[in-house]
Formats: structure tokens, C-alpha cells, sequence
């Protein structure tokens, strides 16, 4: 375990950045916190959370996968990748960290997105233990110890000090490369910090959320249950919640049309919209219930069947934030958890 | 407040001259609240709520809920009534069906703006006078609440109702609002200035189309950014100007109907401030063809749906914003 004073963090955000691009959670104009690529004293954002999760490192927005260019009857195909530099993100928190795992599930499947795969490759994930939890956080019903995250390196941050232990080989490189600026500490402090959170959790309003009810076996009485009139009813279709999500990982895939030629890209897509997942006769799921269940099933009952009962979700809360009228995976479980007994 | 309105609720649906009641209801923290249809007396009482964090207008559910069965209750705050006359005026939600309850309005405020006063793992909220006192999971905090109160209500345009068949509590009168402050600021900034103000706000936009979700002058049967004949429907920018043109293009259409509600700003998740764009169309009309309130009323014609003889030349339009 080394440390360094927190006076002395731009010095280490120096020696992290030497040669690869960090990102850093930092206050955006509105005041939130986003990653943001590090440049000469910015200063870290004090918030628990960034608004968008920190899934687009490994999966952006947008993406071009294969441009085509047309030149009479020729048409070349482009792959317009170019080499992906290596790249450290810091500050991750324990529910994000979480999430690649359950991204790594999809992408790295069988056929293996070369994509996804080779940003995980280039990246290297130090992450931040909790410190102070909100009222939306609900990490543990997903196994989640926010205060032990996972990461190639693990921060922890006191009042006054970082901490910082390597758990992987890139993890030790990262923290060979910033030595300089650190020194030898003792696990004391974090074990103090880690217990005083951990006093903490049980407090938390959601610390009681139960997964119980859900899982891959319980397909037809959650499908079929008449709640998801009442849990739909209002929900504006936008994709707020799917954008935010560390774990939403739908996508599109488009031909923009350049006029030489055609650019293909992915970008996020989301359940909740209407023209999502057309087919030859439209969106199979005509109405917004239809929409809307599908988003919780997903996490909920259909992921956790393909996935040894893994579930979609990480509980880091984002949702709950940022929903336009209030509704959430919380208020799905705790409504249909009668459901499936 | 909320009791008057919840043994109002039960009366109406009681004699029948309702069948339900669209209203706000509780969840799991004090400002969660959840827009829902209440259908009984058990209903409203498990969850009815209405206190400072009831920011939701319902006037755009209406458009889908007045094209059921039976005649439905809504509680409208002042500001919502102008986005319901609207509507009717614009004969989108039935009139008719409808029974329209006016309520009175402080100002909403919600978790989010809390959070960035730095107020966060809120367990719960109680109002006390002009405070809120929070507790968190971290010791109390009181703020003021004028000072968690999001712009829009900062700078009501109204506590009149415009619109209603009853009214519960005392009805208010047009305010003084400073809502064109920022405009003002904004349009005396040089256009390199301006324009990087705009940048600045609006490359936070993640195209969640909440804004126009939420819009109750969004009420297209289908948005041609949904539609995939369109032609521009992609749900990936071209180019990094694209979101930004998004919301241009969105606030010309809704330029001359827009009620000023501020829904726009509330559900953006990026905290842009949208409504600023509107607000910037509303004062040029005002300018232009003389004040003019979108939803004051069902009956007076929009500035930009006539001509006259009147009408504002083009070459001072460009005069003004052509520096």
C-alpha cells in the first residue's frame, strides 16, 4: 500500500498522464461530474457519482466500424480503426468497476467484439472506494462492497490522504510509473475509513432491497404481471435511464451515406424508444409497456438466465437520479416482488 | 394542502363526475415522485402526495388520457394550466373530458437541485417556513428555499390558473418575472461569445430526448427524429454540431407555443438550460408583434400563425440579430 498527500494529487494526475491519456471525474459546466481527460490542474470532482457512467471508455456513444467507398463497380472496405492508445481512467467507483465485468459478458462472448476488446486491452481502471454513500446507492443487493472495489488499482481517500494498492499486472505498472510521487503507507487509515462506511451501509434507505424474487427462473409470472400497467403508465419513452445505465448495452448499427460512399457505425441505443430494434414490419414491442418491461426484464430475469444468475444491474443508482418522473429498478422490484413467491 | 386535495379527489370520484385521478405519487425518498393514476379512495390514500418536490406537468399526459374512457381528475398548478390551454387550443387533449382541479404553487423544486447545493444522501425533508430542513445521512442541513429552487420557479411568470373548473386554495395574479434577465445577458454578449456559451452547453446533451419527451408542445403522433423515412432520423451525430442543432431546430418548432413550463430544463439530465432557448423566441415575439403568452388563453391566434400588414419587417429582425 503506498500513499501521498491529497496536496499532492496533481503531481501523481502528472506522472499517471505521462504518455497515456487519464481521465479523471471532474465538474462540467453545469456542476455535475463527468470523466473528463486530464490536463494540467484540473482538480478532481468531489461528487459520489459522474452523470454517465463510465461504460463509454470500452463502449462509446457512437463508433464507426467499416467504411465503404465506391468507385464504379469497386467498392473498398475501410476499416477506419486506428491503433487505441493506452488510457487510464481513475476514480472509478466500485458499482462501475463492477459493470465491465458484466459488459465483458457480452462483448467478449463468443464472436468477440474486437472493438470492446481492444479498449479493454488499452485501459487500465483504478478505481475509488466509496466514502460517502447516497440515499440512491443499493451496490450491496448486487454484491457489490463499494468499499472494496475491484480495478487493476484500488484508491482510497481520506480527509487528507490517498491510498493506493495495485490488485493486477496493470495495476502494478500503473503505480511503478507514479512511484515517484508516492509513499509508503499503512493500511490503518483505509481500514478505519473502510469500517466507518461499512457502519454506514446498513443505514442506507435501500440497504433491505432483495433480489430474491428475481433470477432467470422466473420468466412467465414476472412477464405476465399485471403491474407493469401502473409501473409504465407514465414513462416518457425518453432514454435517459438507458444512457446513463453502466450496464444498458444496446446498440444500433446504421450506414450513413457520404455520398462516395457509406460510413457504418454503432451507436447506443436504447429499449425504451420506439424505433428500437426495427424489423420488417417495425418495433416488435408496440407500446411503451411492452418498451418499458423489457428494459427490467433484461436486467432482472433475462440476463441472470444466460449469465450463471448474474444480474443487469449494479444498484450504482443513476437511474433513480435521473429519471424525468421518478421511476426506477427499485420501485419494478419492490412493486413485483410479490410476483414471483 | 394535499389533504383538501385528496378528499376533493375522493368526492368527485365518489358522485361519479370522475372516474380517476391523475396525480403525484409518493416513492421511496422524499422527493421521488412519480406522475400515476389513481382509480379509489385506498388508492390515494397509499400514495397521494403533493408537497414542494411535485415539479411534473401533467398537462401532456392529457393527451393520451382524455382519449380514454370516462372523465379523469388532474390537479394543475399555475404554470401547467398555460401548457393545458395550449393544448386545448391546439385540439390536442379533449376538453371534455377533462376536470381541472387549479392548485396553488410556491415553486418545485427537486433531489437534484439539492444534491448540487451539495446537500446529498438525503433521508429526509421537512418544510419549515421558508426552509427545508434535509436530514442526511451525514447530519441535518437547512437551505432556504429560495435557494433550492430550480430557475424556473426563480422566475415565475405566473400564479394565476388560466384554466380550470375549480379552484382549491386562492388563485395568484401574473408575476413580475425577471425571466428574460439571462436572455438579455446572453444577447448583449458579442456572437463569438455567444456561441461559445451555447457550445459549451449544449455538447453536454447525450440525445436522451427527454426534453422532448416531456414537451407538451411535443405532441407529434411520431417526431420525424423517430422516424426512420425521414431521413434524418439517426441516433448518432454526424458531427459534433448535430445535438446542438437538435435543439435549435426544436425550439423554432415550438416557437409561438412553447408556455415557458421549464419542463425542458427540469428532466435534462445534463442540466442544460434549455429553456433559455425559448425563452430567447418568446421575448423576440414580444419584440416583435407585441406581448404575447402562449396558453393565457384558447382563443387568441398565435403571432407567427397570422400576418398583417403590421408585422415586423425582416430586414429589423436581421438589424437586431445580425451583429
Amino acid at each position: 500500500m503506498f500513499k501521498l498527500s491529497l496536496n499532492n494529487l496533481n503531481d501523481l494526475f502528472k506522472a499517471a498522464a505521462e504518455g497515456s491519456a487519464l481521465y479523471i471525474p471532474a465538474d462540467d459546466g453545469a456542476g455535475q461530474a463527468r470523466f473528463t481527460r486530464w490536463c494540467d490542474g484540473m482538480e478532481m470532482s468531489k461528487a459520489l457519482k459522474t452523470v454517465k457512467s463510465a461504460k463509454e471508455f470500452f463502449f462509446p456513444q457512437t463508433e464507426s466500424l467499416v467504411d465503404f467507398k465506391m468507385k464504379g463497380k469497386e467498392i473498398e472496405i475501410i476499416d477506419p480503426r486506428t491503433e487505441t492508445e493506452d488510457f487510464v481512467v481513475f476514480g472509478v467507483r466500485a458499482c462501475d468497476a463492477r459493470s465491465f465485468s458484466i459488459l465483458d459478458k457480452v462483448f467478449l462472448a463468443d464472436p468477440v467484439d474486437t472493438y470492446y476488446k481492444s479498449r479493454r486491452e488499452h485501459g487500465t481502471i483504478v478505481t475509488m472506494a466509496c466514502s460517502r454513500p447516497e440515499e440512491t446507492c443499493f451496490c450491496t443487493a448486487f454484491g457489490v462492497d463499494p468499499t472494496a472495489p475491484e480495478g487493476d488499482a484500488v484508491c482510497y481517500m481520506t480527509e487528507d490522504e490517498l491510498f493506493i494498492e495495485a490488485k493486477t499486472e496493470k495495476g502494478t505498472a500503473f503505480v511503478e510509473k507514479v512511484k515517484a510521487v508516492l509513499e509508503d503507507g499503512d493500511a490503518s487509515a483505509v481500514e478505519a475509513q473502510k469500517a466507518a462506511v461499512k457502519d454506514i451501509l446498513p443505514k442506507l434507505p435501500l440497504a433491505n432491497l432483495s433480489t430474491d424474487a428475481f433470477g432467470g427462473d422466473k420468466l412467465m409470472e414476472l412477464f405476465d404481471s399485471p403491474k407493469w400497467a401502473e409501473l409504465s403508465a407514465s414513462c416518457l419513452g425518453c432514454g435517459t435511464c438507458t444512457f446513463v445505465c453502466p450496464t444498458c448495452q444496446c446498440y444500433d448499427i446504421r450506414d450513413f451515406e457520404t455520398g462516395h460512399g457509406v460510413k457504418r457505425f454503432r451507436c447506443w441505443d436504447s429499449c425504451m424508444f420506439s424505433d428500437f430494434t426495427k424489423m420488417a414490419h417495425g418495433n416488435p414491442r408496440l407500446t411503451q409497456l411492452e418498451r418499458f418491461r423489457q428494459r427490467f426484464m433484461h436486467k432482472l430475469v433475462y440476463f441472470p438466465a444466460n449469465n450463471d444468475g448474474e444480474f443487469g444491474c449494479v444498484g450504482c443508482g443513476r437511474c433513480l437520479s435521473k429519471c424525468p418522473i421518478s421511476m426506477n429498478i427499485v420501485k419494478v422490484m419492490k412493486t413485483l416482488e410479490g410476483e414471483s413467491k | 394542502m394535499q389533504g383538501k386535495m385528496i378528499a376533493r379527489a375522493k368526492e368527485l370520484l365518489q358522485n361519479g363526475t370522475v372516474n380517476r385521478v391523475i396525480g403525484w405519487k409518493a416513492g421511496d425518498f422524499a422527493y421521488d415522485i412519480t406522475p400515476a393514476v389513481f382509480s379509489s379512495a385506498e388508492e390515494l390514500d397509499a400514495g397521494f402526495v403533493y408537497n414542494d418536490f411535485c415539479g411534473a406537468n401533467f398537462s401532456k399526459y392529457l393527451v393520451k388520457e382524455s382519449r380514454k374512457e370516462g372523465k379523469i381528475l388532474v390537479f394543475l398548478k399555475p404554470c401547467d394550466t398555460y401548457s393545458f390551454n395550449q393544448l386545448t387550443k391546439e385540439h390536442r387533449i379533449i376538453r371534455d373530458n377533462i376536470y381541472v382541479v387549479g392548485v396553488p404553487c410556491d415553486g418545485k423544486t427537486d433531489g437534484e437541485t439539492l444534491k448540487l447545493k451539495g446537500i446529498t444522501g438525503i433521508t429526509g425533508i421537512k418544510t419549515e417556513g421558508d426552509s427545508f430542513v434535509v436530514d442526511t445521512l451525514y447530519g441535518e442541513k437547512t437551505i432556504a428555499k429560495a435557494d433550492a429552487l430550480p430557475e424556473r420557479c426563480l422566475s415565475c411568470k405566473s400564479k394565476k390558473h388560466v384554466a380550470y373548473d375549480e379552484l382549491l386554495g386562492e388563485d395568484g395574479e401574473v408575476c413580475e418575472s425577471n425571466r428574460f434577465d439571462m436572455v438579455e445577458k446572453l444577447e448583449a454578449m458579442s456572437s463569438e461569445e455567444r456561441f461559445a456559451f451555447w457550445r459549451g452547453e449544449l455538447s453536454r446533451c447525450i440525445r436522451c430526448n427527454a426534453c422532448r419527451n416531456v414537451c407538451p408542445a411535443c405532441t407529434c403522433e411520431r417526431c420525424v427524429f423517430d422516424n426512420d423515412n425521414s431521413g434524418i432520423a439517426q441516433k448518432a451525430a454526424a458531427d459534433s454540431f448535430e445535438e446542438n442543432m437538435f435543439h435549435i431546430i426544436r425550439a423554432f418548432h415550438v416557437a409561438g407555443r412553447c408556455t415557458d413550463c421549464g419542463e425542458c430544463s427540469r428532466v435534462c439530465p445534463q442540466n442544460i438550460p434549455l429553456h433559455l432557448l425559448n425563452r430567447k423566441f418568446i421575448k423576440d415575439i414580444n419584440e416583435f408583434y407585441g406581448e404575447f403568452q402562449a396558453g393565457e388563453d384558447t382563443e387568441t391566434r398565435a403571432p407567427l400563425n397570422i400576418f398583417d400588414t403590421e408585422d415586423v419587417e425582416p430586414s429589423i429582425v436581421y438589424e437586431k440579430g445580425g451583429n
